[in-house]
């Protein structure tokens, strides 16, 4: 019992060392990064963070992250639910192994992808727009989003549908009365793992915008290598990519607490 | 095989740190016990502590306060392998990885059994349960009675299982196998004489696999005895309703002189029927069982006029609910008797087929 | 029936086929031309894929590949089951831990390039001069298996809490029941986690294994920031190979080799799916 419980803490920290790494890193001045290694900030600065927040190039692309996240997240969920639905309640052909077909979309390498992708948004006039990075990310997120929800719908008996339409309910008043309300849960847990892995997508996410969606992760990217590396100042801003994250975590962890407690993600 | 013995046990599932008054016991003060070889049921409806007795017994559960005994040795504190106590679940438990040879074979190569001994019990094990064709089989492929039958398969093929504890065995069996399942635990438990311990909220079950029954109710012992005893004498109006189907019908009734009085009507009493009860007070419960109801068209001795409200039918008898002004009294009557809603009929009730009670407590 | 399951799934396919069909048939397509800017693409049949197949470059990248994700499946699937093994099962402990677990996901994969860069880099980071304390001279752009180990260890970082955070969840859909069966069997500790534990988790670590052989396949940003694919072509890991060539516009040529890599993922997640799926079933003996 107790051995665990110390293997999980020293497991946490080393989970830890590196964000706070970069914390620490993030509030010093260039002059201490380059002096040498400090494991404490010396003189507190958040001078890396002011020049974030009022530049306007990072300001725009934080936006664009987060308007891309959301819109993939909601495009997601809508297209991943019914999908969900249909594979938890219903046998047909070959469902064993659609789970495998629906994965292999994930393994598509964006690297490559990322060319026709853009002819392909070219042509229908939507390059260098939210919804082309929120549509191209739904290529991986579409797919695990149907797997962890039919996990979660799979555990909510089928009499409960039954009982439902016998009770006169319409199917779209049953979905959102009775049934949403029991897997929320899951499309909490679903929504977390779609809005990670949209938040995190570097490739398609840098080739499908120019200017007008270019998101934070892309901006961050372009620090490199100019003039010098600005340590505190990257530090900094990749301390604040998380900050989005971590406030849906914190919103989510009872839905997520609940969700894993109902089995299957 | 060996006899099971509860000494005063009790058990909360709150905190030790609670202060005394907030607690809410599972089960209080239980002394039961259960001889060697003999086939019982522990019975009661849902939540009333059964399934925590249960895990106390097996070990699985440590008593808050309280002794197990095993064949008389305080197992209280032995994990349930050095208890020897074998337990059925409710839901079939089957390891998946592994077939059903394997399934048996595991409490046995868990003791380090060698593997020519092995196989010999598992063959007989097999046999006993109508496992051996399955034996290489994977035990998903296989009906929830034969993972049930692989789970109790576990539990006998050790030579010292001291009790075999089953809970709800047949919860999610298919109606239709519930029959052959049943006679099977039954068959099982009469061929090898190990003590078996079946909980369930099915009287039913319970009546029929056992000889000797256990009611609980709110984590208390009510009555312990054979089906008949059960029957014919429940010590409470509880087991008398909770007991056979329809229930025994409870009516309230006061003893005044030679009578007994309802609401608005009276039965007179014998003179050997009141020595009998002498010394009660006047507060009293009627209890009769619905197949001892006498029913008859025309008035007779003592009898008493009630109008038929509903009728069901079972196959063999009917079943009727009888009214008379605020009072419901279930009777059975014979299907050759013609019965109508609406019709007045004449019931007797025999006194040596009366049970009567007196604050909760059974006077005869 | 099946034709109403067909409707509800209109919404996924249709939004699939955009995202990874047309893509796909584009990609085949390039596949099977050769381009070059600004004329017209010719037909070459599949003139690309036998470049590729004899290009040492791309053989190098594969095996460097293949080698990577093993070692990625080999350590951080069962440090992902102890992790998940360790954790609280209920009570305060368990939000906590699942959004500390939560974070690392978080990190976008040119941040965690940063961070290790901001680690690694001689004279400031910590990762030199803790190996300084050992007169070990570490460095990622000089050594090739410094910054091999170092990508895999931010791999093992950044991903291994996708393989607990699964893994904690099958844990919690296994009943009680189970674990009170193994203990009145008097199964041992080991044959408890063996014959219950390792099989109702057999759902969730296909998923596990498959994302996290798919995904480790797809390394990009982590190579690229840290090391530019160096020393030499040490870290240059399949896609990032491919990735270059489409950056230069060798259509043809990336095309043909996405196809082979999609081919050998695809195959290699199918033995692995079928393997998972079939190991220990009882089938055997």
């Amino acid at each position: 019992m107790k051995k665990k419980n110390i293997f999980l803490i020293l497991y946490l920290i080393a989970l830890f060392v590196p964000i706070y790494w970069m914390i620490n890193t993030s509030l010093k001045t260039d002059n201490e990064i380059l002096k040498g290694l400090t494991f404490f900030p010396k003189d507190v600065t958040f001078k890396n963070y002011v020049e974030i927040f009022t530049s306007p190039l990072w300001r725009t692309s934080f936006l664009n992250s987060i308007i891309y996240v959301c819109l993939n997240v909601i495009i997601s969920l809508v297209a991943a639910i019914p999908g969900a639905y249909a594979f938890s309640r219903w046998k047909f052909r070959g469902d064993h192994h659609l789970f495998f077909w629906l994965l292999t979309n994930r393994m598509a390498p964006a690297a490559v992808f990322m060319v026709p992708f853009t002819e392909l948004y070219y042509t229908m006039h939507i390059y260098d727009t939210h919804l082309a990075v929120a549509l191209a990310h739904c290529l991986f997120n579409i797919p695990l989003a149907i797997w962890i929800l039919e996990g979660f719908m799979s555990g909510i008996p089928r009499e409960i549908d039954e009982t439902a339409f016998i009770d006169g309910y319409s199917f779209p008043h049953f979905f959102r009365k009775i049934f949403f309300p029991l897997v929320a849960p899951g499309v909490g847990v679903a929504a977390f793992f779609c809005f990670t892995f949209s938040w995190i997508e570097l490739i398609l996410a840098k080739a499908l915008t120019v200017t007008n969606a270019k998101p934070v992760v892309v901006t961050l990217t372009v620090g490199i290598g100019a003039e010098g590396v600005r340590w505190g100042l990257l530090a900094a801003a990749g301390v604040l990519t998380i900050v989005p994250g971590a406030i849906v975590v914190y919103f989510v962890r009872n839905y997520m607490a609940k969700g894993f407690a109902l089995g299957r993600v | 095989m060996a006899r099971i013995q509860l000494k005063t046990i009790s058990h909360t599932y709150h905190p030790p740190d609670l202060p005394e008054e907030e607690k809410a016991y599972a089960v209080s003060s239980l002394d039961i016990s259960w001889g060697d070889g003999t086939s019982n049921a522990l019975l009661g409806p849902s939540g009333c502590g059964k399934t925590t007795i249960l895990n106390i017994i097996s070990g699985l559960l440590q008593p808050t306060a309280g002794q197990v005994l095993v064949d008389d040795q305080d197992v209280t504190r032995l994990s349930p392998r050095q208890r020897r106590i074998a337990q059925v679940f409710q839901f079939p438990v089957v390891y998946d990885s592994m077939n059903v040879f394997d399934n048996l074979a595991f409490p046995l190569r868990n003791q380090g059994l060698p593997e020519q001994s092995v196989r010999k019990k598992v063959q007989e094990v097999a046999e006993i349960l109508d496992l051996q064709d399955y034996l290489t089989n994977p035990p998903a492929k296989l009906n929830a009675a034969e993972k049930q039958k692989i789970s109790l398969g576990r539990g006998i093929v050790r030579e010292d299982t001291a009790a075999v504890l089953l809970d709800e065995p047949l919860t999610v069996i298919d109606p239709k196998l519930k029959g052959s399942m049943r006679r099977k635990l039954r068959q099982v438990q009469r061929d090898l004489q190990k003590t078996m311990i079946y909980v369930t909220h099915d009287q039913h079950e319970a009546l029929t696999f056992a000889d000797d029954v256990t009611i609980v109710k709110d984590g208390r012992l009510v009555q312990k005895g054979s089906p008949e005893e059960l029957h014919s004498e429940p010590a409470s109006p509880f087991i008398g309703y909770f007991i056979g189907s329809p229930g025994m019908n409870i009516l309230g009734c006061s003893l005044k002189g030679e009578e007994l009085r309802f609401q608005d009507f009276s039965l007179g009493l014998s003179p050997e029927f009141l020595s009998r009860i002498r010394g009660t007070g006047p507060d009293l419960q009627l209890g009769i069982r619905p197949e001892f109801i006498r029913v008859s068209p025309e008035p007779g001795e003592n009898t008493v006029p009630f109008e038929v409200a509903v009728i069901e039918n079972t196959g063999a008898y009917w079943v009727v609910t009888y009214v008379k002004e605020s009072l419901r009294i279930k009777a059975r009557v014979p299907e050759s008797m013609r019965v109508q809603e609406g019709q007045k009929h004449y019931l007797a009730f025999p006194e040596d087929r009366v049970n009567l009670f007196q604050n909760e407590q059974r006077v005869i | 029936m099946s034709n109403r399951a067909w409707l509800f799934l209109i919404p996924a396919l249709v939004l699939l086929s955009i995202s990874a069909f047309i893509p796909l048939m584009t990609v085949i397509n390039y596949s099977l031309h050769y381009i070059f800017a600004g004329s017209a693409p010719t037909y070459v049949g599949f003139e690309n894929y036998v470049e590729v197949l004899n290009d040492p470059a791309f053989l190098k990248a594969l095996g460097r590949q293949m080698v990577f994700s093993l070692m990625i499946l080999v350590v951080e699937v069962p440090l992902g089951i102890g992790i998940a093994l360790a954790m609280p099962r209920k009570g305060k402990g368990v939000a906590l831990t699942l959004v500390f677990l939560g974070i690392p996901l978080l990190i976008p994969f040119n941040v965690v390039g940063i961070i290790a860069r901001v680690f690694t880099q001689s004279s400031i980071g910590v990762v030199p001069e803790f190996f300084a304390l050992f007169n070990y001279d570490y460095n990622v752009s000089l050594h090739t298996t410094d910054a091999i180990l170092t990508i895999f260890f931010l791999d093992v970082w950044h991903w291994t809490p996708l393989v607990a955070l699964l893994c904690y969840a099958g844990l919690q859909s296994i009943p009680d029941a189970f674990y009170q069966a193994a203990q009145i069997d008097g199964a041992s500790a080991w044959k408890t986690f063996r014959y219950v534990t390792l099989p109702k988790l057999r759902p969730v670590l296909i998923i596990g294994v498959l994302l996290r052989f798919m995904d480790s396949f797809k390394i990009y940003a982590e190579p690229l920031l840290l090391t530019g694919g160096g020393p030499g072509d040490a870290t240059t890991f399949l896609s990032l190979h491919v990735a270059r060539k489409a950056e230069s516009y060798e259509l043809g040529y990336a095309g043909a080799s996405s196809i082979i890599y999609l081919f050998i993922v695809i195959v290699f997640s199918y033995l692995f799916f079928q393997l998972l799926t079939n190991i220990g079933t009882g089938e055997n003996k």
